[in-house]
């Protein structure tokens, strides 16, 4: 193998979750490789696609039950409108630090050079087509495909 | 620490950001981003002088600013400046590295 002295080359990240703040996770990690000069690629899968999902994405909610971190009684984080007040806030505070929004932060991924994958499988249990996904979506591929884009020196999987 | 950049002397920090902004001219600009292996346009020094009128101004820089400024968009300014646009620009322009995730 060759030595490339530890240094990452390029960060392949997968978004499994629909989560606010797993979206968020996962894009600052993407966008931050590329400000690094760090290639990236993101793969959507399972209710991680909702983040490029046309309609869904600006709906994008935290999980206020079954999320200890929030403080918040798992009996009041079921109530209705819960999650909406505290996705709301969060959100509120985001702006607050120059975060955008999903469909922006897309746009800033996307014109970063960040490869944007959907994963075919998920993409076929919800029924969804390439026709409802964001516009700078790559393709739609495989988990084979996305091991193939994974090869070299120097690459980094991360899960979010 | 000292280093000498275009036959000047000037001090810079470990990562070879310039410490103080006054010490900066255009030669040496040209010279830092030599070794980054850019070549300075016109574009490129568009660039350069609104990231220093940001830095005197005390805006903090991120991706996102660059992209909203009206100046150069995201994409172009990773064509211009390849790897760490930010990082890269700002070095160039002799003004601090931003401490931004985004």
């Amino acid at each position: 193998m060759e030595n490339n002295n530890g240094k990452i080359r390029k960060m392949m990240i997968i978004l499994s979750k629909g989560t606010l703040e797993n979206v968020y996770a996962a894009f600052v990690l993407a966008n931050g490789a590329r400000m690094e000069g760090i290639e990236a690629e993101m793969f959507f899968t399972f209710f991680g696609l909702e983040a490029i999902h046309k309609k869904k994405l600006e709906h994008l909610h935290v999980a206020t039950v079954g999320n200890p971190a929030m403080h918040m009684p798992t009996m009041l984080g079921g109530l209705p409108g819960m999650e909406s007040l505290a996705s709301m806030m969060m959100k509120k505070e985001m702006e607050k630090i120059d975060m955008p929004d999903v469909h922006e932060f897309l746009d800033i991924l996307s014109a970063s050079g960040v490869k944007l994958w959907a994963c075919k499988l998920a993409m076929d249990m919800f029924h969804y087509k390439k026709e409802d996904l964001y516009e700078g979506v790559d393709a739609i591929i495989t988990v084979g495909d996305f091991y193939k884009q994974s090869e070299g020196e120097g690459v980094h999987m991360l899960m979010v | 620490m000292n280093a000498s950049i275009a036959g000047k002397e000037i001090t810079v920090n470990e990562e070879g950001y310039l410490t103080d902004f006054n010490q900066w001219n255009e030669q040496i600009g040209e010279s830092i981003a030599a070794e980054a292996n850019i070549t300075l346009t016109p574009r490129h020094w568009e660039v350069i002088k609104y990231l220093q009128n940001e830095h005197k101004s005390q805006v903090a820089l991120s991706i996102r600013r660059v992209g909203k400024s009206g100046v150069v968009d995201i994409k172009e300014f990773y064509a211009l400046f390849p790897n760490a646009p930010l990082k890269t620009a700002t070095k160039i322009a002799g003004v601090p590295k931003p401490a931004s995730c985004i």
